[in-house]
C-alpha cells in the first residue's frame, strides 16, 4: 500500500468493481454466444451446445481449484499434466489391474492431492517460487503418467461396457436426448468453493496471504498450513478434472495435458482473478473458463482455425491483465 | 496518572558489534501517555519491541501489573495486554475492516466464519472510540488514518493495558492527527497506559503527560512534559560527547562557482518546495530525523522519482532530468544508502562494476573492451586505494567499505562532477569510515561537489562545510559550519510545524 492517503469517496467501489468485472464477463459470454449464433447456423446446434459443455468441465474444474494458489499471489502449472497423469493412472488400474471404476477413481483422486501436497511443500515450507515449483511438478506428472501408462493411450471403460457407469455423471441420455448432467456438478463444486473462499478460514486466510504475507504471519496465522492447503486444493481439482475428462473423452494420451493448465488459468483470470494475488471469485474464474471454451470451439464455426483461437485468447487475457493493472493504479493514488 | 502498570528495569540487549539497550530503565502509569524520544539509533524502537516480544533481551526484568513477564512474541504480548501499533501498518488490503480486525481469531458458526457478528462487534469497538468507519470496507478504500484507526480497535480488541503508538503520527494529516488525539485522550481517561514514540516536539507538548529521553541506547532522563521546554528536552537528546573535531571552518573557496541549484522542487509529501545550491569543491550536509525527505529529495533530483515542480540548474544552465539516464548525462552520481539493491552488482566483479554506468564507452563493435576496462578499474583500485585481491573479485566478497569505493569508482569513472552519497557510512566499521571520510575530502577538493545526506550527527558536523537541514518534506535551516552545533541542528528538525 502507498502510503499517501487514499480518497475515502468511493464507498464499496471494489467490492461493486469486482461484482462488475464478473458481470462484464457474463454479459462478454452472452455477447459470443450471440454473436457465434448470428453468424453460423451450425452453432446453433443443441450438439454443439453440448460439444462446449464436454470440452468446459475440465477446464472449469482445472480453474476452480487454480483460483486458490492464484489468489495467493502463487500459480499452479502442474494442474494440466497432472490431469493427464491422475487419468491414465486411474485408468491403468482399471483396465489393466481389473481395479473396480470406484477404486480407480479414488487412486486418481488420492494421488492429485499427494501432488498439490508436494507443490504446497515445495512453495510453502522450501520457499521455492511457486512458479518453478509448480514447473517441475508439471514435467514430473507428465514422466509419471508416461510411465505408469507404458506410454501407451488408455482408454477407461467406453460406453455400453460394464463400469461405464461413470460416463453417465457428466452426461445421461433420457429418452435419446442428453442431458449435460456434469454442468450441474460444475455449478454445484462452484456453489461449494466459493462457500469455501468467502465464508471458513481456508478462503479468508487464502485472500490475506495473497493481500500481505508478512502482516498474516504477524497475525499470528499458520501461513505455511493454509499456503499448503490452497495447492492441495488445485491439485484435488485437476484430480476431479481428471475423472471428468476420462468421463468425456474416450482415450487418453500421455505425454499430453501441457497447456490445459494455461487455459484453467486464463479463465480465472479473465474472470477477475488478480495477477498479483489478494483478488478472485469462484464464480469469476467459472464464466472466464467459458469465454475460452466458447472462443476455443465458436471460432471454427466462423472459420477461423484452432491457431487464431490461440491468438485470440492471448489478447483477450491481455485485455483482462490490463484491467487488473489499471485496477491497481487507482487504489495506489 | 494512576499507579505504575508496567516497568522496565535494567534492559540490555545487545545486537553483534552493538551494545544496543545499555541498562535501560522505563516505566508507564496507569493513564498516562508517556512520550519516548531520542535521535535515530537511539534505541526507542528496539526498547518497543524487547517489550512486546520481538526481541529477546539479554539482561534486566520487565514487570506488568506486579509479576514479571518475559513474551516470546507479539501474540503472548497482546493476549496479556501489551499491544503495538506500528508506524507501518500490518493491514489485508483486500480483506474488510472487520475482517482485518478480527483476524486470526474470527467468530464462527460451524465451520463457517460469522461475519456478521465480527462486524457486530468491530461496530462496537468503533463506538467505543467514538469514530465513525463502517467495518465492512474494504480497508484499502480507506485513508491512513482511518486504517490507523482500525489498528488502534484491533490492539483494544485484545483488552489492551498498554498500548505503544510507535510514530503515529508521521503519515497523517492535521485534521486526522486530531482525530488521533481525541482517541488517545480517551484511552487514558480509560486508564490505560500509553507510550508514545514521535520526532514532533509540538505533540509531545499536546499530548504526553511525561517524557522519557534516550540516546545510544542508554537511559537520559524523564521530566513531566508540564514542567519542561522544547530545548530541555533538544539537550538532552544530543548531549553526547563528540569523539571526532568536527570541521572547525568551510573548505569551500568563497568565490567557488554555484554548479547545482534547485529552486521550488517538489515531489509528493515527502518533498515540498526545497531549494538550495551546491558549490564547487563544496560537501554539503543534509541533516535530519527519518522521514525528514532527505532521500526522497535526492532520489527526485536525480530522477528516480517524478517532480511535480521545480527547475534544476547545472552551472547556471537550466535542465530537464526525468530518469536517472538524464541525470548521470548531467554528471550527477547517486550512492544509495541501500548499496546491495541500488548501487552494485554484488555478483560481478569489480572490473565489470566500475563501468557499469559507462558501458558505452568501453565497447568495441559487439564486444566489451576488456582491455580497457580492466585498465580503468586498475586505475581507480589504485587511486581510491580499495582493498581487493584483483580487479576480478567478485563484489560480493568485498567488505562494506571497499563495496562503498567500487561504487565511487563507477561514478568517477563516468566523470560525474556531482555525487550525491546517501549514508555514506551505514554498515561500514569504524576504521573504514574514516576512509571514505578522507575519500570523501580528496574528492572535494579535487572540485567535485557531494551532496551528504546522515542521519548521524557527528558525521554531518565532522563533514560538512554547509548543512541543510530537512523535516517532514520541508527545508527548515540551512547553517554554515563555522556556526553550526547539534543543539542548533536538532532545533531545525524537529521545528514545530503549524
Amino acid at each position: 500500500m502507498s502510503k499517501n492517503s487514499v480518497p475515502n469517496t468511493q464507498n464499496k467501489s471494489v467490492i461493486s468493481r469486482l461484482g462488475g468485472q464478473k458481470f462484464i464477463v457474463l454479459l462478454v459470454v452472452v455477447g459470443l454466444i450471440i454473436f457465434f449464433s448470428a453468424v453460423s447456423p451450425d452453432f446453433r446446434k443443441y450438439s454443439t451446445a453440448m460439444s462446449i459443455l464436454d470440452y468446459s468441465y475440465y477446464i472449469a474444474l482445472m480453474a476452480i481449484g487454480v483460483t486458490f494458489p492464484l489468489i495467493t499471489g502463487g500459480v499452479d502449472l502442474s494442474i494440466g499434466t497432472g490431469l493427464i497423469c491422475y487419468s491414465l493412472t486411474g485408468g491403468f488400474l482399471i483396465v489393466q489391474k481389473g481395479w473396480p471404476v470406484w477404486a480407480g477413481m479414488l487412486m486418481a483422486l488420492l494421488l492429485s492431492i499427494v501432488i498439490g501436497l508436494l507443490n504446497g511443500v515445495l512453495v510453502s515450507i522450501m520457499n521455492l517460487p511457486p512458479f518453478l515449483a509448480t514447473l517441475c511438478t508439471c514435467m514430473i506428472t507428465r514422466g509419471l503418467g508416461s510411465i505408469f501408462s507404458n506410454r501407451l493411450g488408455i482408454s477407461w471403460p467406453t460406453s455400453g461396457t460394464p463400469g461405464s457407469w461413470f460416463r453417465n455423471i457428466f452426461k445421461i441420455t433420457v429418452n435419446g436426448t442428453k442431458i449435460p448432467l456434469g454442468f450441474l456438478w460444475v455449478l454445484l463444486l462452484v456453489a461449494v468453493m466459493a462457500f469455501v473462499l468467502n465464508h471458513t478460514k481456508i478462503g479468508r486466510y487464502t485472500i490475506a496471504i495473497g493481500s500481505n504475507k508478512e502482516a498474516t504471519i504477524l497475525s499470528g496465522i499458520n501461513v505455511k498450513f493454509y499456503h499448503i492447503m490452497a495447492y492441495v486444493i488445485s491439485g484435488l481439482f485437476a484430480g476431479l478434472a481428471a475423472i471428468a475428462y476420462s468421463a468425456v473423452f474416450s482415450t487418453v494420451q500421455p505425454g499430453t495435458g501441457a497447456g490445459f493448465e494455461l487455459e484453467a488459468i486464463g479463465g480465472a483470470i479473465i474472470g477477475g482473478v488478480s495477477a498479483s494475488g489478494g483478488v478472485g471469485s469462484v464464480g469469476g474464474s467459472l464464466i472466464g473458463v467459458f469465454v475460452i471454451c466458447l472462443l476455443k470451439t465458436g471460432l471454427p464455426y466462423i472459420g477461423l482455425q484452432a491457431n487464431w483461437q490461440q491468438i485470440i485468447t492471448g489478447l483477450v487475457l491481455i485485455g483482462a491483465v490490463l484491467v487488473d493493472i489499471m485496477k491497481k493504479k487507482k487504489e495506489k493514488i | 496518572m494512576g499507579e505504575v502498570i508496567l516497568t522496565m528495569k535494567e534492559i540490555d540487549k545487545f545486537f553483534p558489534g552493538v551494545h544496543a539497550l545499555d541498562h535501560v530503565s522505563f516505566e508507564v502509569r496507569k493513564g498516562e501517555v508517556h512520550a519516548l524520544m531520542g535521535e535515530n539509533g537511539a534505541g526507542k524502537s528496539t526498547l518497543m519491541k524487547v517489550l512486546t516480544g520481538i526481541y529477546k533481551k539479554d539482561s534486566g526484568t520487565i514487570i506488568y501489573e506486579g509479576k514479571e513477564v518475559e513474551f516470546h512474541n507479539t501474540r503472548e504480548a497482546q493476549s496479556a495486554g501489551v499491544v503495538i501499533v506500528h508506524q507501518e501498518l500490518n493491514m489485508l488490503g483486500h480483506l474488510t475492516v472487520a475482517q482485518n480486525i478480527f483476524i486470526g481469531r474470527e467468530f464462527k458458526k460451524g465451520i463457517a466464519i460469522d461475519d456478521k457478528k465480527m462486524n457486530e462487534e468491530a461496530k462496537k469497538l468503533f463506538d467505543r472510540l467514538h469514530i465513525d468507519i463502517d467495518p465492512t470496507e474494504t480497508m484499502s478504500n480507506l485513508t491512513v488514518g482511518k486504517q490507523q484507526m482500525c489498528e488502534i480497535a484491533k490492539a483494544i480488541s485484545h483488552d489492551a493495558k498498554v498500548i505503544v503508538f510507535d510514530e503515529p503520527s508521521a503519515a497523517l494529516t492535521e485534521t486526522e492527527i486530531e482525530e488521533l488525539f481525541k482517541i488517545i485522550r480517551d484511552l487514558r481517561k480509560q486508564q490505560m497506559g500509553i507510550v508514545y514514540i514521535s520526532h514532533r516536539m509540538d505533540e509531545i507538548k499536546v499530548i504526553t503527560d511525561r517524557v522519557t529521553v534516550m540516546r545510544d541506547g542508554t537511559y537520559v532522563g524523564t521530566l513531566i512534559t508540564e514542567e519542561c521546554t522544547k530545548d530541555d528536552i533538544i539537550n538532552m537528546m544530543v548531549g553526547r560527547v563528540i569523539y571526532e573535531d568536527p570541521k572547525q571552518k568551510s573548505m569551500v573557496a568563497k568565490d567557488a562557482p554555484v554548479v547545482l541549484k534547485v529552486e521550488h522542487l517538489n515531489a509528493g509529501r515527502m518533498v515540498q518546495d526545497v531549494s538550495f545550491e551546491l558549490h564547487k569543491g563544496e560537501i554539503l550536509g543534509f541533516s535530519g530525523l527519518m522521514g525528514a525527505g532527505r532521500t526522497e529529495t535526492a532520489r527526485a533530483i536525480f530522477g528516480a522519482d517524478p517532480k511535480e515542480s521545480g527547475d534544476i540548474y547545472i552551472n547556471g544552465e537550466k535542465v530537464t532530468i526525468n530518469s536517472p539516464e538524464d541525470a548521470v548525462k548531467c554528471g550527477i552520481g547517486y550512492l544509495s544508502e541501500d548499496r546491495k539493491r541500488y548501487g552494485i552488482v554484488v555478483q560481478k566483479t569489480v572490473a565489470e562494476n566500475s563501468t557499469m554506468a559507462t558501458l558505452e564507452k568501453y565497447v568495441k563493435g559487439l564486444f566489451i573492451d576488456k582491455k580497457a576496462e580492466r585498465e580503468v578499474s586498475q586505475e581507480y583500485v589504485d587511486s581510491l586505494d580499495t582493498k581487493t585481491p584483483s580487479i576480478n573479485q567478485l563484489v560480493v566478497n568485498l567488505s562494506g567499505g571497499n563495496q562503498q569505493k567500487v561504487v565511487i569508482a563507477k561514478w568517477l569513472v563516468r566523470n560525474c562532477d556531482i555525487l550525491i552519497f546517501d549514508e555514506p557510512t551505514r554498515g561500514i566499521d569504524v576504521g573504514a569510515k574514516n576512509e571514505i571520510y578522507k575519500l570523501m575530502n580528496k574528492l572535494a577538493e579535487d572540485g567535485k561537489s557531494i551532496i551528504m545526506i546522515s542521519s548521524e550527527m557527528t558525521e554531518i558536523l565532522r563533514m560538512s562545510d554547509r548543512i541543510v537541514v530537512m523535516c517532514e518534506g520541508k527545508k527548515t535551516g540551512e547553517i554554515g559550519i563555522e556556526e553550526a552545533s547539534q543543539e542548533a541542528i536538532m532545533n531545525m528538525a524537529t521545528r514545530e510545524i503549524s
